[in-house]
């Protein structure tokens, strides 16, 4: 069997592929979410060793941490493949990942902060997690401001690749550098991250959410894709050809809106 | 291949030098920097010797950072990078013969300044000569990675902010290791060694790689 492994590579196939897709994953999001959620909340002790309700924010907290560092995989992976391939399709997905990858940062950084002053008594501390995810966001947030600054597309989608790709060496680089070279010299607040330790009815809704998340992240980047090839390829005649878009000119053209 | 290295080199440094009172602008702007923390910080003994390695550090992060600007603009703007970029020789080797004439007309001028910052901040001799060091092995670091962001960025409108976006998170390893070694040299009886070794290698890594990634963003730029 022959696949044409590039078919939805080209902005005009993958377009209406994407508006079937996304419906769908919105409806998986919402599901997963809810029911991850549900089972967390209400199916789970309510009592944590020696934390109380407040540990429930480690459905929103983890699932939201796991997806910004994958994310940020993901762009890289995109950013990659259009600087080896050259497909103008890959730059737009990276950079529609970016915005969602920033936006799960904040979040794992906002409930992060939010459960450290429940269980360690302050919002922030200078330990190696929370200070690489830190950096992660500025990371992000150098990739968006060097993608902006830009005028150029072909020129913004290729530096900026080159960005991520130099980000992706450093990160686990600035990750040991904050650790310190003894450890027994400075304790850790964050616990190491383990899946073995933690109970299985947690496990269920933790990782049921992190698929509801994953899911949200799929939706809202196909959304962003879209609206960048949309910009992109403004002047070509498939996508004057849309019916959204036709109708639209129509409208205009009769005055129907004003 | 390295008849091409010297040329670059040479007429990086004569040109810098013509128009010394560039370098002297960076001197002067980390001299400032450093001593406008104990004016505000508070000026006692401990005080300073627990900042000191730390703003040290940071004003000379600021200081590279703001000397960036410079590595490539000015040839950008009279086109002689893109004959460079034409160039049949690689241009890695031309773009590390740049990075190497940028350090020592921005970096190795702060390391041989940072006596200064050892009597301005009360450090004992032994820290003085590990700051030395430390910058010595570091501030490569800093003009290496910076290359990359001072090439992606060539000829953009406001250039010098993003530069110092892009680059500043990017420094930090170095910033805990350089700042850690002045700390531990003033506390009796504990090697410095790892901080050393470790900056070492960072430096290492980094020459290694950042003209091969600079000339990559140099020939996206100039596309």
């Amino acid at each position: 069997m022959k696949i044409n492994w590039f078919k939805y590579s080209a902005p005009m196939s993958f377009y209406p592929l994407a508006g079937k897709l996304i419906p769908l994953f919105w409806i998986a999001a919402i599901a997963l979410i809810l029911g991850g959620l549900y089972w967390g909340f209400f199916k789970t002790a309510d009592i944590l060793n020696d934390q109380k309700q407040y540990y429930r924010i480690i459905y929103v907290h983890v699932a939201s941490a796991w997806m910004a560092m994958w994310l940020y995989a993901m762009m890289v992976f995109w950013a990659m493949i259009g600087l080896i391939l050259n497909t103008r399709l890959s730059y737009v997905l990276a950079s529609a990942t970016a915005i969602t990858g920033t936006v799960m940062t904040i979040i794992a950084l906002a409930t992060g902060a939010i459960w450290g002053k429940t269980s360690w008594g302050t919002y922030w501390d200078w330990d190696p997690k929370l200070t690489s995810f830190l950096i992660l966001l500025f990371v992000y947030i150098g990739y968006i401001a060097l993608q902006s600054a830009i005028d150029d597309v072909r020129r913004s989608d290729k530096a900026s690749a080159l960005l991520a790709l130099v980000g992706l060496v450093l990160v686990p680089v600035i990750y040991q550098a904050v650790n310190c070279p003894d450890p027994t010299e400075c304790a850790s607040l964050h616990q190491e991250s383990s899946l073995k330790r933690i109970d299985p009815n947690i496990l269920i809704g933790m990782l049921v959410t992190t698929l509801g998340f994953w899911m949200y992240s799929f939706a809202t980047t196909l959304m962003r894709a879209r609206i960048i090839v949309l910009e992109r390829e403004r002047s070509t005649t498939w996508v004057s050809k849309l019916p959204e878009i036709e109708s639209r000119i129509n409208n205009t053209e009769t005055g129907g809106e004003s | 291949m390295f008849r091409v290295f010297w040329v670059i080199l040479k007429r990086d440094l004569l040109l810098a030098l013509r128009r010394s009172s560039e370098i002297f602008t960076v001197l002067f702007f980390f001299i400032v920097v450093v001593s406008l923390f104990p004016l505000g910080v508070g000026t006692e003994d401990v005080v300073l010797k627990k900042i000191a390695p730390g703003v040290v550090w940071i004003a000379a992060l600021l200081a590279s950072t703001l000397a960036l600007d410079r590595l490539f603009s000015a040839d950008y703007e009279d086109g002689t990078l893109e004959k460079i970029v034409l160039a049949p020789n690689s241009l890695s080797i031309s773009v590390f013969a740049k990075i190497l004439a940028h350090w020592l007309l921005t970096g190795l001028p702060l390391v041989l300044i940072s006596p200064l910052v050892g009597l301005f901040y009360h450090l004992p001799v032994n820290s003085v000569l590990v700051m030395m060091l430390v910058l010595f092995i570091g501030t490569p670091v800093l003009s290496m990675l910076g290359s990359i962001a001072a090439a992606l960025t060539l000829g953009l409108r406001g250039g010098g902010v993003l530069v110092s976006l892009l680059v500043l998170p990017l420094y930090l390893p170095v910033l805990v290791y350089g700042a850690g070694a002045i700390s531990t040299s003033m506390e009796p009886g504990v090697s410095i060694d790892p901080y050393i070794f470790l900056l070492t290698a960072f430096s290492m890594l980094s020459i290694v790689f950042s003209p091969w990634v600079t000339a990559a963003a140099l020939k996206i730029s100039l596309e």
